[in-house]
């Protein structure tokens, strides 16, 4: 993928033959990715290809069976608590059904990683939420319950959530699920204003097509446990591999 | 009649579905006593009005069955519509799926005592993780919410103090009214403060209490920590480099060890109480004789055991709970089996323990 001649930027995400293992299943074997500053990177296959456990593994909610994942240059994964937790500090992540805290308010949600990482006033907190929930089109919804909310509601609370500390590498898995294609257009576009406003490195987990041409960069084609692909979109395309034809073939419309 | 044989050859004719298969079948069963499957070497479908999948089960039955036999058996003249049907629903073409073998018996025990020694010390982990955070906590409060450990001291204990004080209340009455028959028949009425004492304050008091805490935090720590599990939330915290542990388990952890004691307090005072009221209307015992006597009874030592157990009972409930809500697999139902095993698992500790620091501190 690499061109003569072009400088290509350090990845911020390095990730070397990463296995990850479910008991005796191998559901990744040996997935090697580099993620590279302020683009949008699409991890996605079909459904069970090992796309969410991939984003997991990388980001040690899973520990994974062998490989290495460096952030910044700094391999993370046997890094003691307090580093890791400085490294995650410097990320946020959008869960597939926004992964509320539930038993209290969006308000709440989104001041705690402001109240538990810095030393900022009530007042400052208060302005920060604020703004972010205006951010994704939530500013009425602030001293909502998360069972108040409709599912797309709950997305963008969690996107809200995920750029409280104003993180350099976003990760969304499956922002579009289970949404219609208004909203999930929105918050499409929400992503690409990150990327192009706040140079945020983005990494999103999907197999929504519409999606996928929206916003992907790079992408990264999964399947079966196994990395097909890795490049930009248009190249995937003419890739002639059949898996990624018939991936986008069956989803033309 | 569905079946009739001329000249080797089965003629089938009429309605093969769900409800006239078994009739069908039937007849077939009648029908091989008479003749013997050797003859037939052709079945002619040609009279078949209609079929379901009941009905080509019966076909796919009839073929593999008497065809392995005679060797050979031709199906033919089906209509163009039930012929359709038959290609869509036999399963003759279908890959035999053979389910799982079942475990042996000596298998089912070893791999039982391989799971149980796994979740020991998986167990025996998350307890030393939650007294490591929980002792760090104390002095390093990042890693909770301001408040939590106080909220969490209302929950667990504020509210259980009603329901903790009624069934201690009747306890003490139960135990005072039984006790208290038999020693007035032996013209000891006044020795009820000493027994209502020590067994108030070494063992009914902590034991209560316990179990009721149990029933009440140790489901709710259980399924909290599930359902978090469950809707990612647990991942959420990580993500927003939260540990868990800290989060989640250290202000239940603080909070119980200041309110269980509470607690205990609580119950032996009730249950003196009503072994007071006992006392007094029953056996002509004073008040102040009661009150004098079972404080001349007990000895520091008691109140320490006692304070000392109760405190770790409600460390086992907390770590019992949180055991079974972090371990959980799979959805609601999971969360269901998590909060119901932490229960009786929390039990079935609470008194265990009691019994050893019965023997211990005899």
């Amino acid at each position: 993928m690499m061109r003569e001649g072009i400088i290509t930027p350090e990845p911020v995400i390095r990730i070397r033959g990463l296995v990850a293992k479910y008991g005796e299943t191998t559901i990744l074997d040996g997935i090697s990715v580099d993620i590279l500053p302020g683009e949008i990177t699409v991890i996605l296959g079909g459904s069970g290809c090992g796309k969410t456990t991939l984003l997991k593994n990388m980001l040690r909610l899973y520990e994974p069976a062998a490989g290495s994942v460096s952030f910044w240059g700094e391999e993370i994964l046997n890094m003691g608590e307090k580093e890791f937790y400085d490294v995650l500090k410097r990320t946020g992540m959008l869960f597939q059904n926004g992964a509320l805290l539930n038993s209290i308010s969006v308000y709440e949600n989104i001041s705690i990683p402001l109240e538990m990482h810095t030393d900022l006033s009530r007042k400052v907190i208060d302005r920060i939420i604020r703004v972010k929930l205006d951010l994704v089109g939530l500013g009425h919804a602030i001293y909502m319950l998360p069972s108040e909310l409709s599912g797309g509601m709950k997305k963008r609370a969690s996107l809200a959530r995920a750029l409280a500390l104003d993180p350099q590498i976003l990760f969304c898995d499956e922002p579009s699920a289970g949404l219609d294609p208004v909203t999930s257009e929105s918050l499409d576009a929400l992503i690409l204003n990150l990327k192009n406003q706040l140079k945020m490195t983005i990494v999103i987990v999907t197999h929504e097509l519409a999606s996928i041409h929206r916003i992907a960069d790079k992408i990264i084609f999964l399947d079966a446990g196994k990395m097909l692909f890795s490049g930009r979109l248009e190249e995937a395309k003419r890739s002639g591999i059949p898996q990624i034809d018939h991936f986008f073939e069956v989803g033309r419309f | 009649m569905y079946l009739n044989l001329s000249n080797n050859v089965l003629i089938l004719e009429g309605d093969f579905t769900k409800f006239t298969v078994p009739e069908a079948e039937k007849e077939l069963a009648r029908f091989l006593k008479d003749n013997s499957p050797d003859k037939i070497t052709m079945i002619d479908l040609a009279g078949i009005l209609s079929i379901d999948s009941a009905g080509v089960s019966f076909l796919d039955e009839l073929h593999l069955h008497y065809g392995e036999q005679s060797g050979i058996l031709l199906f033919k003249g089906a209509r163009p519509e039930v012929q359709a049907l038959i290609n869509t629903f036999s399963t003759i073409k279908l890959a035999a799926v053979a389910p799982d073998r079942p475990m042996g018996f000596f298998e089912k025990i070893g791999d039982d005592a391989i799971n149980s020694y796994h979740s020991l010390v998986e167990a025996l982990t998350l307890a030393s993780e939650i007294f490591y955070y929980s002792a760090t906590g104390l002095f390093n409060r990042k890693g909770q919410r301001k408040g939590s450990t106080i909220q969490q001291a209302v929950l667990l204990g504020s509210q259980a103090l009603p329901i903790v004080a009624l069934l201690s209340f009747i306890i003490g009455f139960i135990l005072s009214l039984q006790s208290g028959v038999q020693l007035r028949d032996f013209g000891v009425g006044v020795f009820l403060a000493d027994l209502l004492a020590i067994t108030m304050v070494r063992e009914m008091g902590p034991l209560i209490t316990s179990i009721i805490v149990a029933g009440r935090s140790g489901s709710a720590i259980a399924s909290e920590i599930a359902t978090m599990q469950v809707t990612e939330e647990l991942d959420a915290l990580r993500m927003m480099a939260l540990h868990p542990i800290r989060f989640v388990v250290v202000p239940k952890f603080h909070a119980i060890t200041i309110v269980m004691p509470i607690l205990v307090m609580f119950s032996i005072l009730v249950a003196e109480l009503a072994g007071a009221g006992i006392a007094v209307t029953l056996l002509d015992t004073s008040i102040e004789t009661f009150v004098n006597r079972s404080l001349e009874i007990l000895t520091i030592k008691d109140v320490i055991v006692s304070f000392g157990k109760s405190i770790w009972f409600a460390w086992v409930i907390v770590i019992i709970g949180s055991f079974y809500g972090f371990q959980v697999r799979g959805g609601a139902e999971g969360v269901g089996q998590a909060t119901t095993a932490s229960v009786v698992s929390s039990i079935f500790a609470v008194i265990l323990f009691d019994a050893i620091f019965s023997l211990l501190y005899l």
